[in-house]
């Protein structure tokens, strides 16, 4: 029996993927299905959660991934399909692919994570060595424990020499370090605390077009204002500051931007700025008011003969004080990518440059939140930074496999630009760095039609064919942005060699 | 001068700019972010502790951290089994090694097969591994008497702590008096508090009574959401059951009301239980949430929203560090699903040395194996520890004039309340200080013991209360807690 109430059709989000049988509510809750019987509306539904969490979209896992996955169940179920497996060339996952751990990283990891193997001869000294350093810094001498919410102090301070080296002896205070559950989890905090205002005063952000879509996520999220620059795809997908111009004096009429956000070397575009257009992006960032986040994850990750990698922080040093005492800058880096490739751990960390004392207190309140980052990952940051050194037992082996995955990525790389240029309607930038291809593609006409009477993106449409047909599962260039009426799509350079060139073959 | 596009002039008359990001200029709702359990009284103990590394003298040679929930800082040993099996999963040729046990082996062999090109340095899937879900779902079947468990409602989350966060944000929206309000306890782990501060969300106290045991009261419950109906939209109720700081073990009947409550309010409940191994009391049970809502029968267990919430980082694991942790989700609408599914695959996936440690405690020793034995003797001398020291830590407490301490039932904490004279809390409001902040300052300073003022968690206006962990090993503890009793009765008399 129901009340005499007013009923209201629901409207369900165009973003909904899934049909439900009508429903009706009553202004108490109470829905009604077409058989009559009541039954209450729920208290979290697509209508009542929060609004900015359904604006967010990660297309690196998206739904083509989703579609993969499902492949991959119906091709284990024995179902026949025109592959024999589905490649997933759509993220950054180096193990996965077949990549190897670095032996001595493991074994410190091993060591710490079962301290009774330290009286095993069968592990060298450097390791055993690391492994207590790290461990007498634990609590209770445990990787259980929690550590500080910044991260381990001899951990910090070891990440403060690397970049010490790294940059040619600019210093660098461990207090301005602050390890991070992946690089992911630094950059979201920054933009956390950037992000405020309201209307026409909202903070806006600026991010590269194609960019790696944790930052549009992460500012539709939190509700800032995307401003989107145009990497120059004609010029290798340099960076131009006039481009950075013009996007910022159009975002200034109805935002405030307060953030410049670069991904050097580049996700998706593997693009390596040169060092001029760095010094032009610090010049840019000063001159405007806008705090730097510059993501470096794939620092080690450069093939391309000419290039190199300028870190942000050792250029603007070297750009003198009336810079290096006024810019604020966040850089980030992370144990994901380089040769390492050791995603699964969650290690990271950023430095962060002439922050406000009052704002970096705010930032240590706000990360012990959460308590700390995973030791493992702490641990292993550790290593990275600090690696066997010549005269040390693990040396040449380190090196050995360190430079076998580099020069295995640089081969790659190569190989990958080369084979995708010979094929008519595909356009492939040289890949200078990171670990991706980013080709543009040329879609008939009928193509672009067909996709659009499917509601799809016509370079979603393309890659969706392409995983039906081959299994290769690839990321279409319009999750990570691109320039209208233009078609690309993300591909690793990760599988080895020869998968890989099957792969392009295909 | 100052114009109006912020330059600043610097104390040497060179005009400097003001900051892009300062605490003008921030998100506000950070600003409003506290979490005592690393607040200023910790910042002020690692002080301390630097302070008598340089060979500063102080009245004590070593700080004692009873603030936070740390076992293994505390001197807590890992399970073997447990560290034996992520040795074998980081480096995988130890599986040659004759040392370790054949159980350990297998289950090693287990989650390298799950991941990425056999390495625990694979992203996972975002959800978590699938088998790691799957053996979390059949945990929960053995654990709650048969009651199903489907893996495809089980998110691995990096510690509990992401889990609820994730909750909170996709629960909190509206603006002005239709903004999400979230009933929490008082006292509660301000995690809650923080997350709310930073979403935005309205705070909504219920407070739990101190003169029966910490236990909760409907009619508070619904005194509660009564009042806060009037300035905002009351739309989930979270518990910590066995519960943080209080350590009371809530009754089956407490727990089939206020999920009859949740359902008659329209509330999503959230579920906090990362401490259902650590239950001590006589007569005292860790009733699961959702076995008592299926228990409750289909009016109840098809309708009622829920969250539980489980960790690797307490009972008897203490494995902290590896911020290992799971939410089981029931009644989750389909599309909210999607939605959630979308949003933690932004973030890629919680740790995987964390989710396979996780693995291991749905999935730990049989009788029939050959660690089951070293295992089960590691886990109860671990538990009966703990219960040896709530024991003895309530007891010692109700000895001093001036502490009355509540049975620690469960959990890991002791929360006594503390009379303090009246000139104390005068000279605290003059140093701008919360009388029990002040109190637990003065107590690190003399004695070098760093406790949470009652402050940091919520109490009743007028009351005092500090939380101290129950972790140290059992010779320490006993000179721990001699030393706040001498130490009371001194600041008792000082401001007499």
């Amino acid at each position: 029996m129901f009340d005499t109430c007013v009923l209201k059709f629901s409207q369900y989000s165009s973003q909904s993927r899934y049909s439900s049988p009508s429903f009706c509510h009553s202004v108490d809750g109470t829905k009604m299905t077409e058989n009559g019987v009541a039954t209450r509306a729920k208290v979290l539904t697509i209508d009542t959660m929060n609004p900015t969490v359904k604006k967010v979209e990660y297309a690196v896992r998206g739904p083509i991934v989703q579609r993969a996955v499902e492949l991959e169940k119906e091709l284990s179920e024995g179902i026949k399909k025109p592959f024999a497996e589905v490649i997933k060339a759509n993220i950054g996952d180096a193990h996965a692919m077949g990549q190897q751990p670095i032996t001595f990283f493991r074994q410190v990891l091993a060591l710490c994570s079962y301290p009774e193997l330290l009286n095993d001869s069968t592990f060298p000294e450097d390791a055993k060595s690391r492994a207590r350093h790290i461990l007498q810094s634990c609590g209770g001498n445990s990787m259980g424990a929690y550590s500080a919410s910044q991260g381990i102090d001899s951990v910090r301070q070891d990440v403060a020499r690397y970049i010490e080296r790294r940059d040619g002896g600019v210093s660098c205070d461990p207090d301005n370090i602050y390890l991070t559950t992946g690089a992911s989890d630094g950059i979201v905090t920054m933009l956390k605390l950037l992000v405020c205002g309201q209307g026409s005063n909202r903070t806006g952000v600026m991010i590269s077009i194609p960019q790696y879509p944790l930052y549009s996520a992460a500012l539709a999220e939190l509700g800032a204002v995307q401003i989107n620059y145009y990497l120059n795809e004609e010029k290798c997908w340099s960076l131009d500051i006039s481009e950075l111009q013009r996007a910022l004096d159009e975002a200034r009429q109805h935002c405030n931007p307060r953030a410049l956000c670069i991904i050097n070397p580049g996700n998706p575009t593997g693009q390596v700025q040169s060092r001029q257009c760095i010094e032009d992006v610090i010049r840019f960032a000063a001159k405007e008011r806008l705090f730097l986040m510059a993501d470096e994850v794939y620092q080690d990750n450069v093939y391309a003969d000419g290039c190199q990698f300028h870190s942000f922080k050792k250029v603007l040093f070297e750009m003198g004080p009336e810079y290096s005492n006024t810019v604020e800058l966040a850089s980030f880096h992370s144990t994901s990518k380089c040769y390492m490739g050791e995603c699964g751990f969650r290690g990271g960390y950023m430095e962060i440059i002439n922050m406000d004392n009052e704002v970096k207190a705010q930032l240590t309140k706000l990360v012990s939140v959460r308590l700390c980052p995973p030791v493992p990952g702490q641990a292993l940051m550790d290593l990275v930074v600090n690696p066997p050194q010549p005269g040390e037992p693990s040396y040449a082996n380190f090196i050995k496999e360190r430079t076998a995955t580099l020069s295995a990525l640089a081969e790659k790389a190569k190989l990958t630009e080369q084979v995708l240029n010979t094929v008519p309607g595909i356009r492939c930038n040289p890949v200078q760095g990171a670990m991706y291809s980013f080709p543009s593609l040329t879609i008939p006409e009928k193509a672009v039609r067909e996709a659009r009477d499917k509601g799809q993106q016509p370079d979603m449409f393309y890659c969706m064919k392409m995983l039906e047909e081959t299994g290769i599962c690839l990321v279409p260039g319009s999750g990570f942005g691109q320039r209208d009426g233009t078609y690309h799509f993300r591909m690793t350079i990760l599988p080895p060699t020869d998968k890989l060139k099957i792969l392009l073959t295909k | 001068m100052l114009r109006r596009d912020l330059h600043n002039e610097a104390v040497n008359g060179v005009p400097c700019r003001g900051k892009v990001l300062t605490l003008d200029t921030m998100n506000p709702n950070v600003k409003r972010v506290e979490y005592a359990v690393r607040g200023p009284i910790v910042q002020r103990a690692v002080q301390i502790e630097k302070e008598l590394r340089e060979g500063a003298k102080k009245p004590f040679t070593e700080v004692i951290k009873a603030n936070i929930g740390d076992a293994h800082a505390m001197g807590q040993k890992p399970v073997t089994f447990l560290r034996q099996v992520l040795a074998l999963c980081s480096y995988p040729e130890l599986l040659e090694d004759n040392k370790f046990p054949e159980d350990a082996k297998k289950r090693a062999r287990r989650i390298l097969g799950a991941c990425g090109g056999q390495s625990i340095g694979a992203y996972s899937a975002s959800q978590g591994i699938e088998c790691v879900r799957q053996d979390v779902a059949r945990y929960i079947e053995k654990r709650d008497g048969g009651i199903p468990s489907n893996p495809d409602n089980i998110y691995l989350s990096t510690g509990a702590s992401d889990a609820i966060v994730t909750m909170l944000k996709l629960l909190v929206c509206g603006e002005g008096r239709g903004r999400t309000g979230v009933m929490i306890s008082i006292p509660q782990y301000p995690l809650y508090s923080a997350a709310l501060a930073d979403l935005g969300a309205v705070q909504i106290n219920y407070y739990l009574d101190e003169d029966k045991c910490w236990s909760l009261d409907i009619k508070e419950l619904r005194r509660a959401v009564t009042e806060a109906r009037q300035h905002c939209n009351p739309r989930v109720l979270c518990i910590i059951n066995p519960g943080n700081p209080t350590g009371q073990v809530q009754s089956r009947q407490c727990i089939e009301d206020v999920i009859r409550f949740a359902k008659e309010e329209h509330l999503f409940l959230m579920a906090d239980e990362v401490y259902q191994d650590n239950v001590y009391a006589e007569g005292c049970a860790f009733h699961s949430f959702k076995k008592v809502l299926f228990e409750m029968g289909p009016e109840y267990s098809s309708t009622v929203e829920m969250a539980s919430f489980h960790s690797t980082s307490k009972c008897y694991m203490g494995e902290c560090g590896f911020r290992g942790g799971y939410m089981e989700v029931i009644n989750l609408d389909p599309e909210v699903k999607a939605q959630l599914i979308k949003l933690v695959s932004v973030r890629l996936c919680p740790p995987v040395p964390g989710q396979a440690l996780l693995d291991l405690v749905v999935n730990p020793p049989q009788p029939d194996e050959p660690s089951h034995t070293t295992f089960m003797k590691e886990r109860t001398a671990v538990l009966a520890a703990l219960a040896e020291k709530a024991r003895l830590t309530e007891q010692v407490f109700n000895t001093v004039p001036g502490i009355t301490c509540n049975p620690v039932q469960g959990a890991m904490y002791t929360f006594p309340r503390i009379t303090l004279p009246q000139k104390a809390i005068d000279k605290a409001k003059e140093a701008g200080q919360v009388p029990d902040m002040f109190y637990c300052m003065r107590l690190l300073e003399e004695e070098g013991i760093c406790l949470v003022p009652g402050s940091g968690f919520g109490q009743r206006e007028g009351t005092f209360h500090f939380r101290m962990t129950i972790l140290p090993p059992t010779e320490k503890l006993k000179i721990v807690l001699q030393k706040i009793r001498d130490f009371h009765q001194r600041f008792t008399q000082e401001f007499s």
